[in-house]
């Protein structure tokens, strides 16, 4: 019996990290399906909103929500910021020179956040006290509940906002052919930038609800799950909304049954033959659509 | 006839070179730290230009090329180390399996392009940076030590220049030619009967090997490696893909000069190591806005265009 229950638990804290990934995963997916660039200085938005959030909560004494807000704003601005300046002039240059790009960006953040916040971890103050509650022979802690619920609500609301607003209809316009949109009179300019913003706020909630959970924070933390989440929206199919939250939720579950079967060095290398595994069968993700390849 | 003239000459000067290192050396003017740095610009030159065969010639985007550097470093102190093999021997095996992955790498690239295939290699370098840390022979997590001092600036110093020339010829031979096809328009390029698949692999092959031998004069250098992100990981890969890209993509003498610069820069540098990282970022982008070319802009520094500065000098690339 011992196993099954490590099993259904490892299940339950797979689904609160897969949350995080799934909030990192709609920024790429978002972002990619507009202009085609995997901006890799994504996962620097997640590091820097655990900053924001950790300063806004330590310096300016904000409880949780606020400090969420707060942090939200701020990194969505450096993302839009980032577009206007490093993305933008490239945005008719070769693919390869803006992805060159986007990897000295994110460079760039983490040698500065290195400089101005310091190299060494900082522990993310607990805004909230922890608890464990006990589901029958499992537990969740009240952390992954926090985690649960801000992913659940900003899933609901960027589905709703995609769906049924006009932005959400200008940007699908937008992702689906430029310069139609251009014609239709839609402010291309306009909607990049709204996506970036709405991305970067996504990436700086999971940065503090990560910070929260794993009660740290340091300049290199948005590497990793950056590069994971780029597997997620992979995986789910990039480009696809929905396939992001699918794509994010079953990285993190079999992540962490590697982890409960294996070794916990192996867990980095999931992702990536996950990635390799995909890309090879089903390049165009579970969610996704068999396209032509346009000459 | 003029090919054979600028043979001889660059002969010449490698060997001047080379003479000049050792008689400094012998004089005292070059330290032994002077002789090291430049045995690791050797090393740089051959990673940088070989990751150029693959990203600059054939129009790939590999952002893995630490990963063969890895495989070529372990494996060469495995077979030293554990087995007495020859120095040589085991440069020349760690190419050889470096060359096999870098066929392994290249056979799913075929179905990738661009930005997948960019964090395909990433996942491959990371995915032997993970195998190593977990394979105990090889020192898993504590790094493999007491790898014997093999690596000499006279052979980091030759290999690089066989790496340079090897590519170069490559390069202007028909299967250059192709790689060439194949980075301007896949599909023109097959259109015209380019097998595209062959050359993607032949260059990730070949490119892979030279990391690998890279890999294996490294390993012997340093005498320590270690599985971190900065030594065979992620790090290492942007590192050379910085140096390529500052140089120029698709430009050889470029990749030699930025490796050279990026090389040495740092070690009179060192009082502002930790702006290094601030500096090399925002180089890369403005490189990208305003000179996405890189320094050489493709062409080459040729004999007859120093000689001959605005005689419409006949260069390797074309020459504006």
């Amino acid at each position: 019996m011992a196993w099954q229950v490590a099993a259904l638990q490892q299940l339950l804290n797979g689904l609160a990290l897969g949350s995080v990934y799934a909030l990192i995963a709609l920024g790429y997916t978002m972002v990619y399906g507009i202009i085609k660039l995997i901006n890799f200085a994504h996962g620097e938005m997640y590091m820097l909103g655990a900053y924001f959030g950790f300063y806004a909560i330590t310096m300016f004494k904000l409880s949780l929500f606020p400090a969420m807000l707060v942090s939200m704003v701020a990194a969505a601005v450096v993302g839009v910021l980032l577009e206007r300046i490093a993305y933008r002039p490239l945005r008719n240059s070769p693919r390869i020179s803006v992805l060159i790009t986007a990897i000295g960006a994110s460079l760039l953040f983490q040698s500065t956040a290195q400089l101005v916040f310091g190299a060494a971890f900082k522990p993310f103050p607990q805004a909230m006290p922890f608890r464990r509650i006990q589901l029958g022979p499992v537990f969740i802690t009240n952390r992954q509940l926090l985690i649960f619920g801000v992913a659940v609500v900003l899933m609901v609301a960027l589905h709703l906002l995609v769906t049924y607003t006009k932005f959400g209809k200008a940007m699908r316009a937008v992702a689906r052919d430029k310069e139609a949109a251009l014609l239709m009179g839609i402010n291309v300019d306009r909607i990049i930038s709204i996506t970036f913003a709405l991305g970067s706020a996504l990436a700086a909630t999971a940065g503090i609800l990560v910070g929260m959970y794993y009660n740290r924070i340091d300049p290199y933390m948005g590497t990793m799950p950056g590069l994971k989440a780029f597997v997620a929206a992979v995986l789910g199919g990039i480009g696809i909304v929905p396939g992001a939250v699918v794509g994010g939720l079953l990285m993190g579950v079999a992540e962490n049954l590697v982890v409960t079967l294996g070794s916990s060095t192996l867990r980095d290398a999931v992702a990536f033959a996950v990635l390799i595994v995909v890309l090879l069968v089903r390049p165009n993700g579970l969610l996704g659509k068999k396209g032509m390849e346009k000459v | 006839m003029k090919n054979k003239l600028t043979g001889l000459v660059w002969t010449a000067l490698l060997a001047l070179v080379y003479a000049a290192v050792r008689f400094l050396e012998g004089r005292g003017v070059l330290l032994p730290y002077h002789v090291q740095i430049l045995s690791l610009c050797c090393i740089n030159i051959i990673l940088v230009v070989s990751l150029n065969l693959i990203n600059g010639f054939t129009g790939q985007f590999s952002i893995g090329h630490a990963g063969f550097f890895a495989i070529g470093a372990y494996l060469s102190a495995y077979l030293t180390v554990k087995l007495q093999v020859p120095f040589l021997a085991a440069v020349l095996c760690g190419a050889l399996l470096a060359g096999v992955s870098g066929v392994a790498v290249g056979l799913p690239a075929l179905r990738l392009r661009g930005d997948y295939l960019a964090i395909a290699t990433l996942g491959f370098g990371e995915i032997i940076r993970v195998i190593i840390l977990n394979t105990d022979a090889v020192g898993g997590a504590r790094g493999f030590s007491g790898i014997p001092k093999y690596t000499t600036f006279g052979l980091a110093y030759l290999i690089a220049i066989i790496t340079v020339v090897a590519i170069h010829n490559f390069v202007s031979s028909d299967f250059g030619r192709a790689c060439l096809a194949v980075r301007e328009d896949e599909i023109a390029a097959e259109s015209l009967g380019v097998n595209s698949t062959y050359f993607k692999v032949l260059a990730f092959a070949l490119g892979a090997s030279f990391a690998g031998a890279a890999g294996a004069l490294f390993s012997h250098y340093l005498q320590y490696m270690a599985p971190t992100a900065s030594q065979i990981g992620f790090l290492k890969s942007i590192d050379i893909l910085i140096m390529l890209v500052l140089g120029g993509l698709g430009s050889l003498t470029g990749s030699v000069i930025a490796a050279i610069v990026l090389t040495i820069l740092p070690e009179f540098l060192r009082g502002f190591a930790e702006y290094r990282m601030v500096i090399y970022p925002l180089l890369l982008i403005a490189v990208m806005i305003y000179r996405p070319a890189g320094l050489m802009a493709g062409r080459e520094l040729s004999l007859s265009s120093l000689l001959a500065l605005g005689k419409g000098a006949r260069t390797h690339g074309q020459h504006s």
